[in-house]
């Protein structure tokens, strides 16, 4: 099946065509025409290359009552994206081939994106010896991100020898930085707001210490190192400055840090309970500005699914974690496109090439983050931008509901995803 | 207003208004052999203790009872997190019962707000004590204490010393006192008084016996010897020698002031024995006093009913 | 929590549309006769206790005592009884703010006490003053004085002592103003459904 796609802004730019066949965008000019395609009216809608995420929980396997890798590569394909890079604090750990291996096959009978598993650094995410990042890496799953998240490695010398060891097959440390000490019992942002809501606090110096000692022993090591979902001011003079050394460093952002603040904590409703804390808008502010100049590479959704009764509890007892693979692209929209501080061609940077670039799939059969030309494979995804909706966690493909804009209107919608030349979305709906 | 779930609820007027009718409620049942009154015969109150405090618990249920209603004790040991009876389903048990006001206690700050605010209870909500964050009834009483004794609080002021960054007592009574027109001071080591506490409406110091010679009142909070181990100061020995109500401090006191404590003391740490049974301690007229604020906060979220609901 | 507003009778009321019945003297000559039929009554002054229901029954209660006290040469106990509390019709409006209980010094066991308020209506608030004076003590005998009766009982109960009948419709209200209250004496009717 052929499409032929009419119309579209492309990367926001210019009203152009676009064919797509046998998998691979065919041809993009003016004044297309394709007998026996399939057509698709596209008349103010934007076109991008399929999103990619660097940063989902799958849930599978383990907590299948939060989510699992079909449902949440459907939620995926709706929200524009073709690849997730699943993350490995399952049940089994991923922390073996094996368990790679699974999670790799379940994305592939799922069909909507491509699953590339994460593998953990340390065995069973307990931060005391390495896991076997070498045979996840020849494992047919490919594993080439790595990362304890939801743990910080926070010994210095098992992250010294992580950072040092995955240079052999091109892999990253991707670190979730918090020094846990720091942080024993945490609920919210340590600020003026916690200690009158009688919630811990999680200070934004411990994310912003183990940042810094990352980046300089990365530096040290030569190698590279990628930051988990970056949520201070300080951390992103941090990055911004390891960067001006000409150190590899890459960092990412979620969309509910672009968007949401502290005090949505003196509710004390738990779906605003995540981890790193919703901080101030001073630092809303500044992770926009880090994004919009790059210093912040990319948009990663930390997609965290939890049942209703780990977030109908008293704020103590709920679990951390939003869901983010539906809304990203709206909130991103609202966040940086409609405020101007960057356009369509910046998203498609920041949500498709450069977290294929860092997750190291933009070479080869399965290439993602490719840019939107001939000849390159048709991941795409189109949105209509004038389209406001009020968001719903009990309508999202996601097994559970716990989003963060539940009630909010946010604007963008995606109409259609591809995958390799097959829509995963038509109409705003999963084929 | 529905729920009682912080001091800074209450505005001046409420907050007065409160006070006045406890002293109502005292000069009622105070000396008189009958010590009932009819006012809530009828409804029901329902004491949701997630924490055990049988003070607390004891005052509320006084309070109830000398208003006639019909009292409930809802001990639920454990929560969500210890895997016992969640908070939501705890709540539509109640809600089943007919409970038309529930006083919870829960080691979660935020868990009244919740119960309030979820949509699965009807009834009044009174905090009791959640967490670190208020107990907002302490506060009243011991507004209510302090008035009795100085009067008019406006332009009063009144030390707290002691662990602020894990006091409810020490949140709330900051906020009504502020509210009633005091100046409150709070002392404590630095790593006992929260980030931000510069922006809360008192004053902040490191030293206790400049602070003692300027005030009215000195409330002591609970300090536990515990605290030590998680390196909030080195040792209970040098935290009473820097912080306790000894005798030397107490003959700092200017001679009218009033020594407070919300209970329980942990005699010799942050106050000594001596002080605590001093003729200037009130901390057993605190007790007292619980039960006409807490009479008082029942009388007015409850007995208006279905009017009050409408509105 | 209601904010505590302005209650039934307080000075700001609106006042509009209302006309008076009742002017200072004729108020005092009610209270100057009362007096003496409360004396007359009792045989003298003896065990009186006079408790006016807040708020305007206790100035009128002060009033009744010191013309009681100027016939026969010495004081009679007078003080407050706050019904707030026992009232049956508490669920039916915010809650209000108490008023003040002031129990003489004697007591009340054994006495003639006798209960003023302003406006005899429903008979609901003599209702619950009664069960208040249960909770105080046990009097040898309770009687009733109102300064104004205006008909329209819900309940068995009837004044000892009325200074003015005063029929009304239901569509009216009545108000009593008070010197110590308002600043001058008067009782107005008006056209509002206001209640006692």
């Amino acid at each position: 099946m052929n499409w032929l796609i009419k119309g579209a802004r492309l990367l926001g730019g210019e009203s152009t065509d676009l064919l797509v066949r046998d998998g691979l965008v065919a041809e993009i000019d003016r004044g297309l025409d394709a007998p026996g395609a399939e057509r698709i009216d596209a008349d103010g809608l934007v076109i991008l290359p399929g999103l990619v995420d660097l940063h989902t929980h799958l849930r599978e396997p383990g907590r299948e009552d939060a989510e699992t890798v079909d449902s949440g590569s459907q939620s995926a394909a709706l929200g524009g994206f073709t690849a997730v890079h699943a993350m490995a604090n399952t049940d089994p750990v991923a922390d073996t081939a094996g368990v790679v291996e699974q999670v790799w096959r379940l994305g592939r009978e799922a069909g909507y994106v491509d699953v590339r598993p994460v593998g953990a650094v340390t065995v069973g995410l307990r931060g005391e010896r390495l896991a076997e990042l070498g045979a996840m890496a020849d494992s047919p799953a490919g594993v080439r991100v790595f990362s304890d998240d939801g743990h910080c490695v926070s010994d210095a010398v098992l992250m010294r020898r992580a950072l040092e060891y995955v240079k052999a097959f091109d892999g990253v440390v991707a670190q979730h930085a918090q020094e846990p000490r720091l942080t024993e019992g945490a609920q919210m942002n340590e600020g003026e707001l916690s200690g009158r809501l009688g919630l811990r606090g999680w200070p934004a110096v411990a994310e912003e210490a183990i940042i810094a000692r990352d980046v300089l022993l990365a530096a040290h090591v030569g190698s590279r190192v990628h930051i988990c979902h970056v949520s201070a001011a300080g951390s992103v003079e941090i990055i911004r400055w390891a960067k001006s050394k000409g150190w590899d460093v890459t960092a990412e952002v979620t969309p509910h840090h672009l968007l949401l603040t502290d005090e949505l904590a003196a509710t004390y409703d738990p779906r605003y309970k995540v981890n790193p804390p919703l901080r101030t808008l001073a630092d809303v502010s500044a992770l926009r500005e880090g994004l919009a100049d790059g210093t912040i590479d990319i948009v990663a959704t930390d997609h965290a699914p939890h049942p209703v009764e780990d977030k109908e509890s008293e704020w103590d007892a709920a679990a951390m974690g939003m869901l983010g693979l539906e809304t990203a692209l709206s909130v991103v929209q609202a966040a940086m496109v409609d405020t101007g501080l960057l356009d369509w061609t910046g998203v498609a940077d920041r949500m498709s090439y450069r977290p294929a670039r860092i997750g190291r799939c933009d070479t080869g059969p399965h290439a993602q983050g490719r840019p939107v030309a001939a000849g390159e494979p048709a991941n795409l995804v189109l949105v209509d931008p004038a389209h406001a909706r009020t968001i719903s966690g009990r309508e999202m493909a996601s097994l559970s509901h716990n989003t963060p804009f539940e009630g909010m209107k946010l604007p963008g919608r995606v109409v259609a995803t591809f995958l390799r030349g097959r829509p995963t979305v038509l109409d705003g709906v999963l084929r | 207003m529905r729920h009682l779930l912080s001091a800074a609820d209450l505005s001046r007027e409420q907050a007065t208004l409160v006070l006045d009718t406890a002293a109502e409620m005292a000069h009622l049942t105070g000396g008189r052999a009958v010590k009932k009154l009819p006012t809530l015969r009828g409804r029901t109150v329902v004491n949701l203790f997630f924490e055990d405090s049988t003070r607390t618990r004891t005052s509320f249920e006084l309070a109830a009872k000398r208003l006639s209603a019909d009292v409930v004790n809802f001990s639920a040991k454990g929560s969500s997190l210890s895997k016992g009876e969640s908070l939501k389903d705890t709540a539509l048990t109640l809600a089943a019962m007919g409970a038309d006001a529930v006083v919870v206690r829960h080691s979660a700050s935020g868990a009244p707000h919740r119960l309030a605010h979820s949509g699965w209870i009807r009834a009044n909500v009174i905090n009791a004590g959640d967490g670190t964050h208020e107990h907002p009834t302490q506060a009243l009483l011991d507004a209510f204490t302090m008035r009795n004794h100085l009067g008019e609080l406006d332009g009063r002021r009144i030390a707290i010393v002691g662990d602020v960054l894990h006091s409810r007592v020490a949140r709330s009574n900051v906020l009504l006192l502020r509210t009633l027109g005091a100046e409150v001071t709070l002392v404590a080591p630095p790593t006992l008084l929260p980030v931000g506490v510069g922006a809360w409406p008192c004053e902040v110091s490191y030293e206790l016996d400049p602070v003692l010679a300027k005030s009215d009142a000195v409330m002591m909070l609970r300090v536990q010897r515990e605290r030590m181990n998680a390196a909030f100061f080195p040792s209970a020995r040098e935290y009473s020698r820097r912080y306790g109500l000894d005798a030397r401090r107490f003959g700092l006191l200017p001679d009218d002031a009033l020594v407070l404590h919300p209970g329980p003391m942990n005699r010799g740490m942050e106050i000594t024995a001596d002080v605590a049974d001093s003729e200037r301690s009130v901390i057993v007229e605190q007790v007292t006093n619980g039960v006409y604020v807490r009479m008082a906060v029942l009388y007015l979220l409850l007995a208006g009913g279905e009017a009050e609901a409408a509105s | 929590m209601p904010s505590p507003v302005s209650r039934v009778g307080s000075p700001t009321r609106d006042l509009t549309g209302s006309r008076p019945v009742l002017e200072a003297p004729e108020i005092s000559r009610a209270l100057t006769r009362m007096a003496h039929e409360l004396v007359e009554r009792n045989k003298g002054a003896a065990d009186l206790v006079l408790l006016g229901i807040p708020s305007r029954g206790v100035p009128l209660a002060r009033r009744l005592a010191e013309r009681i006290a100027a016939a026969e040469g010495h004081p009679i106990p007078v003080g407050a009884l706050d019904v707030t509390m026992y009232r049956d019709d508490l669920r039916l409006r915010p809650a209000r703010a108490l008023e003040h209980t002031d129990i003489p010094p004697g007591g009340v066991d054994g006495k003639i006490v006798v209960l003023v308020d302003d406006v005899l209506f429903s008979g609901r608030t003599v209702r619950a003053a009664l069960t208040a004076l249960d909770d105080v003590g046990r009097p040898r005998a309770v009687r009733l004085a109102v300064l104004v009766d205006r008909g329209h009982r819900e309940l068995p109960i009837r004044a000892d002592h009325v200074g003015k009948n005063i029929p009304t419709s239901m569509r009216e209200s009545v108000k009593v103003l008070l010197d110590e209250v308002d600043g001058h004496d008067a009782v107005l009717i008006g056209s509002e459904e206001g209640v006692a």
